[in-house]
């Protein structure tokens, strides 16, 4: 006879639960990140002080954090809405793109008067994005093709669209021998709070999408049709649920939002397209861990990416004030990635110790 | 430049850039065989490459750099499997993770490495005698790396254990009805683990390989998305081991490809065709599926746990 660590199905978490749970998962990766400061011959605890104090210790900081969850929450709120449908859209960061290509083509090369001119790229960019977003939908429901290699696949494309576009045909003229296109005109420019760089329209659109999604999600056919989707495909089969049309709609929204955040990139901090890795800087990908992090609720993953755009920010403040690599930023969220799926298992299964009895079919470890 | 050399520059180039894809898929098509997705090729490629060329650069020593390209992939995906396996974690967002913290952390500690010519390179063989036959010998037998043909090797070695042996039974079992491979004793988690380090273990050599043989340095982000293109490549391979050759064949001839046409075409455009490319094949490869299924391991991508479906 012997004792044994057993796992049993826990019911439904509660919210407190779940939030105590996503809270260790951030607090053991700073722990662990501690060796990477370590490296660099820095305390822990004056790096850990220092991204306080210049974050949320001061309004400047505390408006380079909100800057930088802007695009986070858009590509965020998208992200958690196909997460609950099951569709794993890996793709914010080409979608986002999208919208930025489509935010510059109208700012540079259409001749809309001014009022309509930002209000035009907005839309723009949603487009794009929702197209981008929404071939691997139509990709995996009518030829089986795996959304993961799809959406990421499309990521690649897109970028080297971007960079072919800066380097070719949209290279500005006033740009010497550097990627860029030209600066957008000053009706193309978003409006900021003032001493800050934050573009607040983005900011409020950001909001709005995720009270539009959370209501979507629970008042309407169509959320009632993604959750179901989400929850049982055979239960979404006997329903007589149209998948096609639910998972266009899903990627059309997913798609499109990460498009907004691409034209508030464009229109509110870069005022002209240019190479990717300055436009995003891996916004989509970090925005798959916002949605995780909020468990697919759009509310929820507005709060999860003022976390993300902190560690944005840290990653600033450490470049300038402690000489770190940008290249932590990366670190940090891989760490916080791995513990929060880590201490999933906290959530739902409880872990019992039980006496092992001998003879038992099924008794031995697994 | 006539047929031939067009040809031999073709083939021969398409097995130099294929060798890191072939090492990688045949990792990915055995821990997808035991039912576990690793997302995470792309990181642990990137530690490869960064540990194969510290390791070699410091010790003068090409083939100790593969080995700490090895152990390092193998770590990694220790972990990957620990999270899935154990841990029960969804696989998607782990290999997720673990490609984010590979690709973060060689940046992070390769930046002194960045830029230097690698002092000790693996150099290329030529197989006597072989290589002298006409058209096909110097197509496939001059000038290529030994990890070439090892990985070819590699390739046969896996197919036959996976189909032909008691372990390749015990594996596809495991991927496909985890519950029943349970109930006549086959040891599951086991099993995954050791597919899932297998998977690293060759993921780790092919990121060696780029930064030791293929361009004999460090840059960050040197993996430039193969380990993306290696788990498509896995389903273009119909998880076979064999089916893999031809495949990474076949995008290395396009990444080659991609050099050849920049004459004409922007050099851009040209590196996005491999991407648009595992697009378009695995649409092609849907296609097909009505009439026959395409062998995807039944339990690929589910955690098993006793007594739940």
């Amino acid at each position: 006879m012997s004792w044994r660590l057993r796992l049993e199905r826990s019911v439904t978490p509660s919210r407190t639960t779940v939030l105590l749970v996503s809270l260790l998962g951030v607090v053991a990766a700073l722990v662990f990140a501690v060796p990477v400061f370590w490296a660099y011959k820095v305390s822990p605890w004056t790096a850990y002080t220092t991204i306080a104090q210049r974050s949320f210790g001061s309004w400047a900081g505390f408006m380079e954090v909100l800057r930088r969850a802007i695009p986070l929450m858009l590509c965020g709120v998208g992200l958690a809405l196909a997460f609950r449908a099951r569709f794993w859209n890996i793709g914010a960061e080409g979608q986002l793109l999208a919208g930025a290509v489509a935010a510059t083509g109208v700012a540079l090369f259409t001749k809309i008067p001014a009022p309509w001119l930002l209000p035009a790229m907005f839309g723009a960019g949603f487009l794009a994005g929702a197209l981008w977003g929404a071939v691997p939908a139509v990709l995996r429901l009518k030829l089986g093709v795996n959304e993961v290699i799809s959406t990421l696949m499309l990521n690649y494309v897109m970028i080297y669209i971007v960079e072919w576009l800066v380097h070719g045909p949209w290279k500005g003229k006033t740009m010497r021998g550097f990627a860029y296109t030209d600066f957008f005109p000053a009706a193309a420019q978003l409006p900021l709070i003032p001493g800050s760089r934050v573009h607040w329209p983005t900011l409020v659109i950001a909001v709005a999408a995720a009270l539009v999604v959370a209501l979507v999600l629970s008042r309407t056919r169509l959320g009632y049709e993604i959750r179901v989707v989400g929850q049982s495909t055979d239960a979404a089969r006997y329903a007589g649920i149209d998948f096609l049309k639910v998972m266009v709609a899903v990627m059309v929204l997913s798609g499109g939002l990460a498009g907004l955040a691409g034209v508030g990139e464009m229109a509110g901090v870069h005022y002209r397209l240019r190479s990717p890795t300055h436009i995003s800087m891996g916004y989509g990908y970090t925005a798959i861990i916002v949605a995780w992090l909020a468990r697919g609720s759009p509310l929820a993953a507005l709060f999860t990416a003022l976390l993300f755009g902190l560690i944005f920010a840290a990653g600033d403040i450490m470049k300038a004030s402690l000489q770190l690599p940008a290249q932590i930023v990366g670190v940090f969220n891989g760490l916080i990635l791995f513990f929060i799926i880590g201490s999933e298992l906290l959530l739902y299964w409880r872990i019992k110790w039980e006496r092992g009895w001998t003879g038992k079919p099924g008794s031995s470890g697994s | 430049m006539d047929w031939q050399t067009w040809l031999i520059g073709i083939v021969g180039r398409a097995l130099a850039y294929g060798t890191p894809l072939l090492w990688a898929t045949l990792g990915e098509v055995y821990a997808e065989r035991a039912g576990v997705v690793n997302l995470g090729i792309e990181g642990m490629m990137a530690m490869g490459a960064l540990m194969a060329f510290a390791t070699a650069q410091t010790t003068g020593d090409p083939w100790l750099g593969l080995l700490a390209a090895l152990a390092v992939g193998g770590v990694l995906a220790l972990l990957h499997a620990f999270l899935t396996v154990t841990l029960r974690a969804n696989q998607y967002v782990s290999g997720l993770s673990l490609t984010l913290l590979g690709l973060g952390l060689s940046g992070l500690l390769g930046r002194g490495w960045e830029g230097i010519a690698l002092r000790a390179p693996l150099p290329n063989v030529t197989i006597p005698g072989l290589a002298s036959i006409p058209l096909l010998g110097p197509m496939l037998f001059q000038d290529e790396s030994i990890l070439t043909y090892l990985g070819l090797l590699l390739a046969v070695v896996l197919w036959i254990v996976l189909w032909r042996t008691r372990w390749g039974i015990v594996i596809r079992a495991v991927g496909e009805a985890p519950g029943a491979a349970d109930a006549v004793g086959i040891n599951v988690a086991l099993v995954r683990y050791l597919c899932v380090v297998l998977g690293g273990l060759l993921a780790g050599v092919a990121g060696g390989y780029l930064s030791v043989v293929y361009r004999p340095a460090w840059t960050e982000g040197m993996s430039a998305g193969m380990g993306w293109v290696v788990i498509a490549l896995t389903i273009f391979a119909s998880w076979d081991p064999l089916q893999a050759v031809g495949g990474a064949l076949l995008f290395g001839a396009l990444y080659h490809l991609s050099f050849r046409l920049q004459q004409w075409v922007a050099p851009e455009l040209l590196k996005l065709m491999p991407y648009a490319f595992a697009i378009v094949v695995l649409a092609f490869v849907g296609l097909g599926k009505a009439q026959r299924r395409r062998g995807a391991p039944a339990g690929l991508g589910l955690p098993y746990v006793r007594g739940e479906r």
